[in-house]
């Protein structure tokens, strides 16, 4: 039975993108904050490694997390793991994602961490994000960003408090305390990242 | 004021097979259980969730094609991954206004990492996703993204 060409491709593609795991190098990027700087994983001082976080303004799910995220920063920034959140999400597609709305809701809940925009999708698609929300933990070791964790932050997106498995934090306090990462990737139910359509 | 208690009470009558049209809330087991059904027909389980745009752009051909496929040994499942908490808020009355007859279910199940492999090794978290499955046929097919009426309509032509 004929299939359309273009869904074979997109499926291809998707089914074809890797993904970062524990232990891969991790590029680094320049992308633009809410503020309209420039921002460069190695230009940020006193870091030990980072929370990258695939983000954006309208997915329900990043909604239910959204104070996670801050708390993590809260915690985790202080220790030398600032949160790095991504929003790669295509305005044209989602237009409440757009680098305004970026701005506003960085204002609106009072981000305390870098909030980027990803225009070009680039980032997301070297990382092989997915989803939003989507944490990649990293850590410098000799001058390079190693991928140590990748996946959800805990085991309840509807209800912080009934997660009993809290993988980033997890992740965080074994590097933190110089062990190995128990837990290097984990899976979760997300809003796809919403790809430019081609033109 | 008797006008108004009518009112509530038919109100009321006219609701109730409604609300006894309770959506089957389903774990990991059950998940399993679907996922291993030794029946020779296509089944055709879509993962998607009312807080998902393209998932409720998607809907309504799955929808469609669940009655036009009815008796051609065809299988749909709908499984919805809306929270917990907004299964009567959300889930279904959006099941009621969109007029969805299909079979739905709800999975409760919030430790996503413990069943998402299970479905495919390939699938990131994202929704919408479909799996095309017949074990008996030995055929397995799952599509990660949207899909549009006529590709959901090849697919099933193509594997059923």
């Amino acid at each position: 039975m004929y299939i359309s060409l273009a869904a074979l491709i997109m499926a291809g593609l998707l089914n074809a993108q890797s993904q970062y795991k524990a232990g891969d190098i991790a590029s680094d990027f320049k992308l633009k904050n809410v503020k309209g700087e420039m921002v460069s994983l190695s230009d940020i001082k006193d870091a030990d490694g980072f929370i990258v976080s695939f983000w954006c303004n309208t997915c329900p799910v990043v909604k239910k997390y959204d104070q996670r995220l801050q708390e993590l920063q809260a915690k985790y920034a202080s220790k030398g793991y600032p949160v790095i959140a991504i929003n790669s999400n295509d305005p044209k597609v989602s237009p409440g994602d757009s680098f305004d709305k970026m701005k506003e809701t960085a204002a609106k809940l009072n981000y305390k961490f870098e909030y980027l925009f990803d225009e070009t999708q680039e980032v997301a698609r070297k990382y092989g994000a997915t989803n939003t929300p989507h944490i990649y933990i990293l850590s410098w070791k000799d001058g390079k960003l190693i991928v140590e964790y990748v996946g959800a932050i805990d085991n309840n997106a509807d209800d912080a408090a009934a997660a009993d498995k809290k993988y980033a934090e997890d992740a965080l306090n074994s590097l933190i305390k110089g062990e190995k990462v128990a837990v290097s990737g984990t899976r979760a139910i997300g809003c796809s990242i919403k790809w430019k359509k081609a033109e | 004021m008797k006008l108004l208690l009518a009112a509530v009470i038919l109100t009321t009558i006219g609701l109730t097979p409604i609300r006894s049209q309770k959506i089957e809330k389903i774990g990991v087991p059950e998940l399993e259980k679907i996922l291993a059904s030794p029946d020779n027909v296509l089944h055709v389980v879509n993962f998607w969730a009312t807080w998902c745009p393209p998932c409720v752009t998607e809907l309504p051909y799955f929808e469609k094609l669940s009655k036009e496929y009815q008796d051609k040994d065809v299988k749909f499942i709908l499984i919805s991954l809306d929270f917990p908490s907004q299964i009567e808020s959300r889930l279904i009355p959006f099941l009621k206004t969109n007029k969805i007859t299909a079979d739905v279910r709800v999975m409760t199940d919030l430790d996503y990492n413990s069943w998402i492999e299970k479905v495919d090794a390939g699938w990131q978290g994202n929704i919408p996703v479909t799996l095309f499955f017949n074990n008996a046929g030995k055929i397995k097919y799952f599509y990660p993204s949207e899909v549009t009426e006529q590709e959901l309509k090849d697919l099933i032509n193509k594997y059923k």
